[in-house]
């Protein structure tokens, strides 16, 4: 910290001594004391059987390697870096009308719930009136509308996070007899499970009672977006 | 040969009204004061929120408003009392060229649920248009 803030380039408001009592230097540098870590033992005794090895012995916890690698190679270094969440740009609110831009539901407009943990937004169509579900997207690929749906004080449930859109993990590995005959046949469809239709459903509910207040706005977030002739995104009001 | 008058109807003169077409005053109409020479001339618009500047022709239309009897040079008192007795602004806000001046700021300033919704109003107008005419025909 600057304790003594510049008056003049090169010239400090304090003096050598004056900034050297505030730094308080002399009083020896702060340490923080480590919690002591129990270190494993070398050893470990253990049973041998035969019966002139007699009976115990003693030997390493952690095995010597067997040969030592003859050429040194680099360890890379660490990173300690993590990259923070996104900032949520200033023009989206929950209510937000968003322009979806990538993907598979690009040209969309959707309505703009809550930012995740991760940093991606929370979006849906309603599903109701465009088709879109409850889906994340990065607002990198998004315009902010200045148009608003009233949510009024509508909560997204809390158990609506990353994990929720997370991949369901694979049960099982198929037999190879079963693979190759399924080979060339379409995937089979996997039923779209029921517990998320019916958050689809209530989420929905209220979001689509909001829409309805205002008139053209279901029709608005019905259709899609795109840009005709003339018309040029940087000179538009969104 | 005879005398044949001209064909151009504005000119540049003292106390015509001309509209901005550059600088942080663009769109807003003032009066030339006094003539500088063949590039800028002296405007001022004391009700238009125009400061008196030297402005160059290049950055100017002239509109087809003149005030008649502004003296050379006049001062921004003056001008500011020839254009309140001669109605000059009111003039131009009336004129078919500032209201579609005004017209398309507006319509530039919507933003997407309203020019969608200024689609609807045409669809429908279109709609009833067709159908009237449909039946006038008939």
């Amino acid at each position: 910290m600057a304790r003594s803030k510049e008056i003049a380039p090169g010239v400090g408001r304090l003096s050598r001594s004056q900034v050297f009592a505030r730094r308080g230097l002399y009083k020896g540098l702060k340490k923080t004391e480590k919690a002591a870590v129990e270190e494993p033992a070398a050893t470990k005794e253990v049973t041998v059987g035969g019966e002139k090895n007699g009976g115990k012995r003693i030997v390493p916890t952690a095995k010597a390697p067997r040969f030592y690698p003859a050429e040194d190679v680099r360890q890379p270094k660490k990173s300690r870096k993590a990259p923070k969440p996104a900032k949520l740009r200033s023009s989206i609110t929950p209510g937000s009308v968003l322009i979806l831009l990538a993907g598979r539901f690009r040209g969309k407009r959707v309505v703009f719930l809550k930012q995740l943990a991760s940093g991606l937004l929370l979006v849906t169509g309603p599903y109701k009136v465009n088709g879109v579900p409850l889906r994340r997207v990065n607002q990198a690929y998004v315009i902010a509308t200045s148009t608003q749906v009233d949510l009024g004080d509508f909560k997204v449930d809390e158990k609506i996070d990353d994990a929720y859109f997370a991949k369901p993990s694979k049960k099982g590995s198929r037999s190879a007899e079963e693979e190759f005959f399924s080979e060339g046949k379409p995937k089979e469809k996997e039923a779209f499970p029921e517990s998320k239709a019916a958050d689809q459903k209530a989420v929905d509910a209220a979001i689509v009672a909001a829409v309805t207040k205002t008139e053209y706005l279901r029709k608005y977030l019905k259709s899609s977006w795109g840009l005709s002739k003339g018309q040029f995104p940087h000179q538009l009001v969104f | 040969m005879p005398d044949q008058p001209s064909n151009f109807k504005r000119f540049v003169e003292v106390g015509r009204v001309v509209l901005l077409k550059s600088g942080p005053q663009t769109g807003h109409i003032a009066v030339i004061a006094e003539i500088i020479d063949h590039n800028r001339a002296i405007i001022d618009g004391p009700t238009t929120g125009v400061p008196r500047q030297s402005f160059p022709y290049r950055h100017l239309t002239l509109t087809p408003f003149v005030l008649t009897k502004l003296p050379r040079a006049a001062g921004t008192g003056v001008i500011r009392k020839q254009l309140e007795k001669e109605g000059t602004i009111e003039k131009w806000n009336k004129s078919s060229w500032a209201q579609k001046r005004e017209a398309i700021e507006k319509r530039r300033k919507l933003n997407d649920f309203e020019r969608f919704a200024v689609m609807l109003a045409k669809k429908q107008r279109r709609d009833t248009v067709r159908k009237v005419v449909k039946k006038a025909s008939a």
